[in-house]
């Protein structure tokens, strides 16, 4: 067994809905609705679902970029969920995050140094001029760029190098845990494959841990371990990747599953079209939040919210089917 | 072999900007059949979208202009139309679909009205026959309630929703000929599903023709009847759906079919190809996929490989690729 790097216990993430002239708070958007989780050290987490599921918003609370609304976080035993900045700041540097738009995320006004270099001062790292060039150049070496290059401005790079820029400051201080979210998504395919290779090759560099958001489903099959399949709010069923792809048990997992279009001309296991649309997280239905459009579901569904549980070694889901 | 609908031959649009002479669309070829999918699968920046507004004519002029080629269509070249002619064949015998609903809705105008106007602007019809044709079409579509719905703004509908209003709109004058630009891009992937579905609906029951440009390899796998392959601004392997997935010929398309994660298989290592799209203002002389190309030769950086028919129907633009197929 390898250490545990992460643990994730029902965390809670509620927005205030504030409306009227007085800005009262009229409700609550429930972003993320008690969801927990572990992490390995050198393990790979996917976290999949559809747009406004709640995977930024987890992800967002385990940078603690968001202090959870209820829950906890451990990050090497130490629960970081409600913890102050001051003590925050020391362990900061050992998890960073990768968002999908690596233009927004870089300082257009900055130089490719320092950009990079940035992390150093930011944690008051007493490093020489020299020695952070020098750093800076094994960075970019790294993660396949010309260290010539480093003197040029963010807009001059493609978005592919520019995501290469964005993984090299991430890995500036030699982080523990990335959180990778919509890393690809904006690449086109050809730039994808680059990026995801180079983070399987990083990972194994560094030993890293990944929390890998995405709602592409072939991608995170390919570079996780586990995956996490989450649905308004909630985690609806996590497990090894096999067994999730080749077994998907939650109605949801396999219905989505099923409408993902794959790159081949064969006979497809059985579609399964859902009706309808996600319901608003402002207003989730009673029960198991899936209910509405489950072609599975039954009276019970529609009364209780079924916990996550293990039905299967290692593979556990919030359904009343199990 | 279907009856043709849509030939475009050697179809050249080219921007001239400030700093240089743009060849987005540089001399390509496309049939489309009578009741077919035709899908234009590339990378960005590779001249999709800018081939679907050649054809539709909604180039941003003056700087953007089809500077050769015809685009035959009916038994008249669009190219040559002039713009009252056109617009009669916009929305009626042909019409568009984009990724972002949001283009082709108007915010401030309730779905229903938006619909029938199209049908007003087409066809001899009452406002009552309109209305009801407007709800005919909306149920087609898979819009629930679609008689209240018609009563709503396009930000009160979902995505998904707002998708099918805009498919509804361009397919109420029942059009020879669908352009679908990225229409599922921003959509997830079960609200994709429906919309992909209702299009095969359009083709099958309809016998609408698509050209849907995506840059998505599944949905081209789901839906493609016959594949154009693009690569900066020129067709490099178009053929029917099966050959591209089960025979890709030329090395883009085996490239980009490589690069992707599958569901049904486990890839231990993504072939990645490198480098990126040489810029549309100044291509090389050769082939233009030659710096990436993992079989390239001296002579491909040389000479431009033509388009050839190396097996029937299988069009390949490789110097490499012998006549009869497989290297
Ligand atoms: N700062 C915020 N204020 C209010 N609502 C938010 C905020 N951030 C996210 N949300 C809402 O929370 C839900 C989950 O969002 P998000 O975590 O971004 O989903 P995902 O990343 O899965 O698409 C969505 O309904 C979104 O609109
Ligand atoms: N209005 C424009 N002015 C100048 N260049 C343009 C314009 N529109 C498109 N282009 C260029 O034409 C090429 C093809 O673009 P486009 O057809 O939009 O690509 P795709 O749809 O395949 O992503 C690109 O190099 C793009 O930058
Ligand atoms: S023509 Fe040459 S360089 Fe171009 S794709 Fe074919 S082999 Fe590669
Ligand atoms: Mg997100
Ligand atoms: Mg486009």
């Amino acid at each position: 067994m390898s250490e545990m790097l992460l643990e994730v216990k029902g965390i809670k993430k509620y927005f205030p809905i504030k409306s009227g002239f007085l800005r009262r708070t009229t409700g609550h958007v429930k972003a993320v609705d008690g969801v927990s989780f572990q992490l390995k050290k050198g393990e790979t987490l996917g976290i999949v679902g559809e747009s406004g599921c709640g995977k930024s918003t987890t992800g967002r609370m385990i940078m603690r970029v968001l202090e959870p609304t209820e829950g906890s976080i451990l990050f090497e035993g130490q629960d970081i969920a409600k913890m102050s900045p001051g003590s925050l700041r020391k362990l900061r540097k050992d998890f960073q995050m990768v968002f999908q738009d690596p233009y927004s995320s870089l300082n257009q006004k900055m130089t490719v140094r320092d950009l990079i270099a940035e992390p150093f001062r930011i944690h008051n790292q007493p490093l020489s001029h020299s020695e952070i060039d020098g750093a800076v150049c094994r960075l970019l070496e790294t993660v396949g760029l010309r260290t010539g290059d480093r003197f040029r401005h963010p807009h001059e790079f493609s978005g592919g190098q520019r995501q290469r820029i964005v993984i090299a400051r991430a890995l500036a201080l030699n982080p523990k845990l990335i959180v990778a979210d919509e890393a690809v998504s904006a690449l086109d395919v050809s730039i994808q494959s680059q990026i995801l290779n180079l983070m399987v090759d990083l990972k194994r560099e560094y030993n890293l841990s990944y929390i890998f958001i995405s709602h592409n489903l072939a991608v995170v099959k390919h570079i996780s371990d586990r995956v996490g399949v989450m649905y308004l709010g909630n985690m609806v069923e996590l497990a090894p990747k096999q067994g999730l792809f080749a077994q998907p048990l939650h109605p949801y997992t396999e219905a989505l599953l099923s409408a993902a279009p794959e790159p081949k001309r064969i006979e497809r296991r059985e579609r399964i079209i859902l009706q309808g649309d996600v319901p608003s997280p402002a207003n989730p239905p009673h029960g198991c939040p899936f209910h509405t459009r489950c072609p599975k579901a039954f009276d019970r569904c529609a009364m209780e919210r079924p916990a996550l549980k293990e039905v299967v070694p290692d593979h556990q889901v919030a359904c009343f089917l199990y | 072999m279907g009856k043709k609908l849509m030939e475009i031959r050697d179809l050249k649009t080219y921007f001239q900007t400030k700093n240089a002479l743009i060849r987005a669309v540089d001399g390509i070829d496309l049939d489309v059949e009578e009741g077919q999918i035709v899908c234009i699968v590339g990378e960005s920046g590779s001249g999709k979208s800018v081939t679907s507004l050649s054809i539709m004519r909604l180039l941003p002029g003056p700087k953007g202009r089809i500077t050769s080629g015809e685009v035959r269509f009916e038994g008249k070249d669009l190219s040559k139309l002039s713009e009252k002619e056109m617009d009669a064949v916009r929305g009626d015998r042909i019409s568009m679909i984009f990724q972002e609903p949001m283009t082709a809705l108007n915010p401030v105008m309730k779905v229903g009205k938006q619909i029938e106007e199209v049908l007003l602007r087409h066809r001899k019809v009452t406002k009552s026959e309109a209305k009801s044709k407007a709800i005919e079409t909306l149920r087609f579509v898979g819009v629930p309630r679609a008689e209240h719905i018609v009563n709503e703004y396009p930000h009160q509908l979902s995505g998904g929703m707002r998708q099918r209003v805009m498919i509804a709109m361009a397919m109420v004058c029942e059009p020879r000929l669908l352009i679908a630009d990225e229409p599922t891009t921003a959509l997830d992937v079960t609200i994709q599903i429906q919309v992909l579905e209702l299009m095969k609906k359009m083709r099958d029951e309809r016998k609408t023709s698509i050209i849907l440009i995506t840059h998505d390899l599944g949905v081209v796998a789901e839906m493609a009847d016959h594949v154009v392959v693009m690569y900066a601004g020129q067709v490099v392997e178009s053929t029917g759906a099966d050959a591209i997935f089960e025979k890709p010929m030329h090395p883009y398309t085996q490239a980009l079919l490589a690069s992707i994660p599958s569901l049904e298989e486990d890839k231990e290592v993504l072939y990645s190809i490198p480098g990126t799209v040489p810029s549309a203002g100044a291509f090389p002389k050769g082939c233009r996929f030659a710096d990436r190309c993992s079989s390239a030769q001296p002579s491909c950086t040389e000479e431009m490989p033509e388009l050839r028919e190396v097996l029937p129907e299988h069009f390949v633009r490789c110097a490499l690729v012998p006549n009869g197929g497989a290297a």
